[in-house]
């Protein structure tokens, strides 16, 4: 482990790769070795993006990379126990769960792990060495870092984080849950990497959390690849809980074959600075892809979704919808693209961004953005950015219901449209106690995990009931 | 009950009510009619509390409190119910849980536990069928996608559950079916007791058939110009309203 005091994050980062070049990448392959060269140049050339790139212009990296942070090259001791640190369950929800702690996956020293049905979960790092052919095939194959700095930042470094891999044919019941866990004594800098390939005709539920566990500034750019073979399903969810101290980078690159199938539904709870950033490529015809978050952000939090959604081929359909609630200072910025390419004919796209600004000095930058070649084209998009109806809170209130109870029915009542679109009943039913307390103010990171912690729940007294009868 | 006084409203600088005086006693019904823009659903939102408005002067007392002082979820408290002459559609608050929620943050107020689920579930059957309210009604998001007439009967159900002192309905007659304005006058009446009081906005004298009403106010420019019985009504209703500004002209 190394402590780099830095005036400049860039030089500290090339003096760290080089360094460190033969740990970094100990297990490369050729093409990956070449792939992280490559990546640093381009680092090195584009560096942390700032607010003169148009698609950074409202959210401000520098306030988050004014400080030091530390690199680590070693893996986390093996022996440590993610259970001790934390637990994450929900009632009737049964998954395979699996840990990532500073971005090194943990599972008491299985890297790999084969099940019954030939899924195979498991270290990425091990997976380079231990299923070549899949790697080769796919890692670096999806996410495009020519233009995007931190995600050659995160091809030039990274070390480890997941991989998941169902075969053809193979149908997961139980939904696999990735924990992402921050635990450093000192301020760190992460990069993790992802790697879930779904063969034809499968289906697989994951559902991705990121949460902080202590009260440490933290830097995790993270880049993930998702590749949905034909005529599967990848139902992807993202939980993001963290600290206000943390930044946390988020880039998924989905590639989706003929009818094959993608939800992502992304949760943004808490963060000091989060940045998502999706890219689903509709690249086989008859293939969907739904693409919705909620972001429920206060105090001096900042949030910011970017999607872009590419219509490649024909007869492709796709649905965005973001939802956002900000109060205080929080700032928020959605940027949704839909690219329809030349011969993307019958192409169907809906897009939506909607936001509620509580406070008058919380801030909301929306752009949806459609790009379209082809003529045949069925394509909608829209962005409203408002109060609470004040009408519908002068309702409320005339029966008798508290100015803060009435505010909390609008606003759960305006994220209850994302919340409800998730199809799992008890990840549903535990999203939505989240979002209840959150809305409350009661929901703070030390529930530890977004989905539940190890301490007894406290019972909430609602004198709402918003159950739905 | 309700002892107005003199009250002066403006909205964007500009006078509404202009010098307002009325009195409700328990167990009185009082109607209000009068040309369209003259402030009736003025007086009626500030009485509920809305807040848009400027109190220029006056007051309103109720039960010897004084209403503008109180916040509006503690007017509606205390007992006062507005029917709104457009009632607001509120998507994803279910009716169910937006009436248990007001229930029983009035029972609170009041000091009373949270009524038994099974208890609010049956009075929710009780009102629903005196009023005739299709049993998918309540289960669909408050007012959202509710037809004109449908929006009308929810307030009066509305007004059935949480059973208010003073209850002001506010036009709840237009867009009603002459058969949903017998149920509603119906539902109306049958919630009448001596400690309770009624004030309704109309337009047509055809309502006060049904709720008969003790006295009939016209507002006029911002200002109660008549006050009489019942027959008041009809009068307006054969003569119309250049009837009562040529009286005001003399
Ligand atoms: N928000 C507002 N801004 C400006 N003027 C307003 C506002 N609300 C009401 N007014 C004006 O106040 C006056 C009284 O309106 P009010 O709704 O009280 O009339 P009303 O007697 O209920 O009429 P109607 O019979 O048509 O329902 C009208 O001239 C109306 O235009
Ligand atoms: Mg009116």
């Amino acid at each position: 482990m190394e402590e780099i005091a830095m005036l400049n994050i860039k030089d500290a980062i090339t003096e760290h790769y080089h360094l460190n070049l033969d740990s970094i990448g100990k297990v490369d392959n050729p093409r990956i070795a070449g792939l992280r060269k490559e990546a640093f140049e381009t680092f090195r050339l584009l560096g942390f993006p700032d607010t003169k790139v148009e698609k950074w212009r409202n959210s401000d990296l520098s306030r988050v990379l004014d400080r030091s942070y530390t690199f680590r090259v070693e893996p986390e001791p093996q022996n440590t126990n993610a259970r001790d640190l934390f637990r994450c369950e929900v009632p009737g929800f049964d998954t395979t769960s699996v840990t990532v702690l500073n971005g090194w996956y943990l599972n008491g020293g299985k890297l790999l792990t084969t099940y019954d049905n030939g899924l195979v979960i498991g270290s990425l790092r091990a997976a380079f060495t231990a299923f070549p052919d899949l790697v080769e095939k796919h890692y670096g194959r999806y996410a495009d870092f020519k233009s995007n700095g931190l995600a050659a930042l995160n091809t030039a470094l990274a070390m480890d984080g997941v991989f998941i891999y169902v075969p053809d044919n193979v149908v997961v019941e139980k939904p696999v849950q990735m924990v992402s866990l921050i635990n450093m004594k000192e301020d760190s800098m992460i990069q993790l990497r992802n790697l879930v390939i779904l063969g034809k005709n499968s289906k697989l539920t994951l559902v991705q959390c990121d949460d902080s566990i202590d009260d440490h500034r933290s830097f995790i750019n993270t880049v993930s690849e998702f590749y949905i073979g034909e005529n599967s399903h990848l139902d992807h969810y993202k939980l993001q809980n963290k600290n206000d101290h943390s930044t946390l980078i988020n880039g998924s690159w989905f590639m989706i074959e003929r009818n094959a199938n993608l939800s992502s539904n992304g949760i943004s709870l808490n963060g000091g600075f989060i940045r998502n950033e999706s890219y689903a490529r509709l690249n086989g015809s008859g293939s969907h892809a739904d693409l919705l978050g909620l972001y429920l952000m206060d105090r001096n939090q900042h949030i910011d979704n970017q999607v872009f959604v590419d219509h490649a081929v024909p007869d492709c359909t796709s649905n965005e919808s973001f939802k956002g609630i900000l109060d205080d200072h929080a700032s928020g910025v959605f940027n949704g693209h839909i690219l329809v390419r030349k011969d993307a004919q019958r192409t169907n796209a809906y897009q939506n961004n909607k936001n509620i600004l509580i406070s008058d000095k919380a801030v909301i930058d929306t752009k949806p953005f459609l790009e379209i070649y082809a003529d045949d084209v069925k394509c909608s998009h829209g962005a409203t950015v408002g109060q609470l109806d004040a009408e519908a809170m002068f309702y409320l209130r005339s029966r008798g219901i508290s100015f803060e109870n009435s505010r909390m029915l609008l606003m759960y009542a305006f994220a209850a449209d994302i919340v409800n679109k998730i199809s799992i009943d008890e990840l549903r039913n535990r999203i939505d106690d989240l979002v209840k307390k959150r809305l409350r103010g009661e929901l703070s990171i030390c529930d530890q995990c977004v989905l539940h912690c190890n301490a007894q729940e406290q019972r909430v007294a609602f004198n709402i009931d918003m159950s739905r009868i | 009950m309700l002892t107005i006084k003199n009250l002066r409203v403006a909205i964007n600088n500009k006078e509404i009510l202009r010098g307002i005086n009325l009195e409700v006693k328990p167990g009185e019904v009082h109607a209000i009619m009068g040309p369209n823009g003259t402030g009736k659903s003025t007086l009626a939102s500030v009485i509920a509390g809305r807040d848009i408005y400027d109190i220029l002067g006056g007051e309103v007392l109720f039960n010897g409190k004084n209403l503008l002082d109180l916040p509006v979820e503690e007017r509606a408290a205390e007992g006062i119910f507005l029917g709104f002459q457009y009632p607001v559609e509120i998507p994803g608050v279910s009716m169910t849980n937006f009436m248990r929620t007001a229930l029983n943050e009035q029972r609170k107020y009041r000091g009373l536990d949270p009524m038994p689920a099974n208890e609010f579930l049956a009075k929710m059957e009780e009102k629903k069928k005196m009023l005739e309210i299709q049993a998918k009604l309540t289960n669909r998001s408050v007012n959202e996608g509710f037809s004109g007439g449908e929006k009308k009967k929810n307030e009066i159900f509305q007004m059935a559950m949480l059973e208010p002192k003073l209850a002001i309905l506010d036009e709840t007659d237009s867009g009603l079916d002459i058969d949903a304005l017998k149920i509603v006058a119906n539902g109306v009446n049958m919630l009448r007791r001596p400690d309770n009081a009624f004030v309704v906005i109309t337009h047509y004298q055809r309502l006060l058939d049904y709720i008969v009403p003790d006295i009939v106010h016209v507002l006029f420019d911002g200002k109660i110009v008549r006050s009489g019985t019942k027959e008041l009504a009809l009068e307006l209703e054969e003569k119309g309203y250049e009837w009562i500004k040529a009286g005001l002209a003399q």
